[in-house]
């Protein structure tokens, strides 16, 4: 076997260094710099326009950066298909698509079968228990326009289970969903972060993000702060990413504890 | 025998709309679920550009090179349209208005200045010559076959080849394109191989049925099978199915009241596009009618267990749960109270006090109740 080019970072999950998006000539992203450890449960968050999504689309080749580079494991996105899991915002896709909630999660193996082979007994098996494990299993067949937004995010989540990646991408699963589904989620999100896998979340809840993630990330156009949750949610960060648009309602300067915090309209 | 049925109009000319009925849903289908339906017009319309470059190059009336003129110019198409809206200055619907006509205008002009002699008539680009396509034939090993059949069975072979290939990957690339590009199939080359197969569609079928009746082939039956089924490959499959059957009940209707029989093709894909809209299963206008009738009876229940309960346990039960309660409090008129009464008493929601006065819930009503009211709680 020959050697294999030398890998970048192979210790980090992802490691992006002086990424620069733009959508025509306007900068969304401005030369940021992240490097998440693997096994974390991260959130991606920051103020509508921040770049969370471009970020991710980015990451997965979606968008083209006009500077910058993106490492996961070590190697560029191309050579890590297989091991990178997505599940994209709910209102990308058209719910009244005819099919049926079992094959949306299917389509998470089509990457691993590739180009013309069709999907077999075992896809459709490994499809039902990934739906079973958010507790979907009973509307397998039922056609996706008649599932309800939880449950849709559900079916979502499943098909990025089915992929069985090491890196998980994931755009605002807890968006708009009700608190069953919410539960099932970040229970789920928990389990992979156990079995050593590594979640990247864009999160919009700032009540919710201390307890769920371990590992933040906040941005807006730049990377204001990346670290430990436990050190980087304090005022003065949320302040800067936020700027006005959130009131802090906390009295206390105390940075161990982080601050209670709401959005305003 | 089998020169015979080549060359009898009423065998080929149902069969040369059955094909353009086929290779167009195949294709339309996709269209449609993407939101897309409407460069299918444009491409059908601009691929007369194609055809009047490819004349004018090499001379020919018919040559091979049509279909890489007309491919070549409906991918055009395509890319000015994306050029144009990707450009933030132009609406997608605008950016497909200027661009079509554009190069159709084009192609006239050059009809005009160049090819003044050459009969091409406005009635033939919008709306083909169907009843003529048996006239024009060509050899195959001795049988006379016509050109049409010929040209138009290979589109439609190859375009359920490109459809049965990559179902799995059309099916990802449509849904999803996000996800279909992450996970390294390309979605922007399936849609251009797509619209180029549309492209090669058009210019095929544009002497049997002209510009604008392809485009009821390509969407009308892909939007009725939608109405009808909940999969894919059942859409494509009633897709195709309401085409073949257009082809041929159009084709006799023609006959019956002689008139243009491209014109009444058409016009049956429309009746089957009503009466899926109507009499669709699920989504007719008939069945979400008689479904918004069932889910008014079954709140009505709702609306009686749930009075029940919270009245049942509180001091003023007896006034409460009672009919006459239903008909002053629930402002309900009498059949009303008698038709849900009888319906929570069938269900085992509620039965009737010894007066016939008293509603008194049963279990299954009070579970019934708990669960409208606290839903989170059903498992």
């Amino acid at each position: 076997m020959p050697q294999p080019t030398p890998r970048h970072e192979p210790n980090l999950a992802l490691h992006i260094e002086d990424l620069t998006v733009a959508y025509n000539d306007k900068p969304v992203l401005w030369d940021i710099d992240i490097n998440v450890p693997p096994g974390v449960l991260a959130a991606i968050i920051g103020p509508n326009g921040a770049g969370k999504s471009t970020l991710i689309k980015a990451v997965l080749g979606l968008l083209k950066p006009s500077a910058g580079h993106i490492y996961l494991h070590g190697e560029p996105y191309a050579k890590q298909r297989r091991r990178v899991g997505y599940v994209p915002q709910r209102s990308s896709v058209d719910w009244d698509f005819p099919t049926t909630a079992l094959d949306v999660v299917t389509m998470g193996l089509y990457g691993q079968l590739g180009w013309l082979r069709r999907p077999g007994r075992a896809a459709r098996t490994k499809a039902l228990s990934a739906l079973e494990q958010v507790g979907m299993a009973d509307y397998a067949e039922r056609q996706i326009s008649q599932l309800s937004g939880g449950q849709q995010q559900r079916v979502f989540l499943a098909r990025a289970l089915v992929q069985d990646a090491q890196v998980y991408f994931m755009d605002e699963p807890m968006a708009g969903v009700d608190a069953t589904t919410e539960r099932v989620i970040i229970g789920l999100l928990k389990k992979l972060r156990e079995q050593g896998k590594t979640v990247i979340v864009v999160h919009h809840d700032l009540q919710t993000v201390a307890t769920y993630f371990d590992f933040l990330l906040l941005l807006n156009v730049r990377l204001i702060a990346q670290g430990k949750t436990s050190e980087v949610y304090t005022a003065e960060n949320l302040r800067a990413a936020y700027g006005g648009q959130i009131a802090l309602l906390q009295t206390a300067q105390i940075p161990q504890t982080p601050p209670t915090v709401a959005e305003t309209v | 025998m089998l020169e015979a049925l080549l060359t009898n109009p009423s065998v080929v000319v149902p069969l040369v709309g059955a094909l353009v009925g086929v290779a167009s849903s195949l294709v339309g289908t996709f269209l449609v679920l993407r939101g897309s339906s409407l460069l299918a017009d444009a491409i059908s319309h601009s691929v007369l550009l194609g055809i009047v470059l490819v004349y004018l190059v090499t001379g020919d009336q018919y040559s091979p090179f049509f279909i890489a003129g007309a491919a070549a110019v409906g991918l055009l198409t395509v890319f000015l349209t994306e050029l144009l809206t990707r450009s933030g200055r132009v609406k997608a619907d605008a950016a497909i208005g200027l661009v079509y006509p554009f190069l159709f205008a084009i192609a006239v002009v050059l009809i005009n200045v160049f090819a003044r002699n050459v009969h091409i008539d406005t009635d033939a680009v919008l709306l083909g010559e169907i009843g003529f396509s048996w006239l024009d034939t060509v050899s195959v090993g001795g049988v006379e076959v016509p050109n049409a059949l010929m040209t138009l069975g290979a589109v439609t072979l190859l375009n359920a080849l490109f459809v049965g290939l990559f179902y799995k990957e059309l099916k990802l690339a449509t849904f999803d394109p996000g996800l279909a590009a992450a996970l390294g199939f390309s979605p922007v080359l399936l849609y251009y191989l797509l619209l180029g197969l549309t492209s090669v569609t058009a210019v095929t079928a544009f002497d049997a049925v002209g510009a604008v009746l392809l485009v009821a082939f390509i969407i009308v039956p892909p939007s009725a099978a939608y109405l009808l089924t909940d999969t894919l490959w059942k859409t494509l499959a009633l897709g195709v199915g309401i085409a073949v059957a257009s082809s041929l009940l159009g084709y006799l209707a023609a006959i019956w009241l002689n008139v243009s029989i491209g014109g009444t093709m058409a016009v049956c894909t429309g009746v089957f596009l009503v009466a899926a809209f109507l009499f669709g299963p699920r989504y007719g206008l008939v069945a979400q009618r008689a479904q918004r009738r069932r889910q008014q009876g079954e709140n009505a229940a709702r609306t009686l267990v749930v009075h029940l309960y919270n009245h049942e346990s509180k001091e003023e039960a007896g006034r409460e749960n009672s009919v006459s309660a239903l008909r002053q409090h629930l402002r309900w008129d009498d059949a009303k109270v008698s038709q849900v009464t009888a319906v929570g008493r069938e269900q085992g929601l509620i039965t009737l006090g010894p007066k016939r006065e008293r509603l008194f819930l049963t279990d299954a009503g009070r579970r019934l109740a708990r669960e409208v009211w606290e839903p989170w709680r059903r498992e």
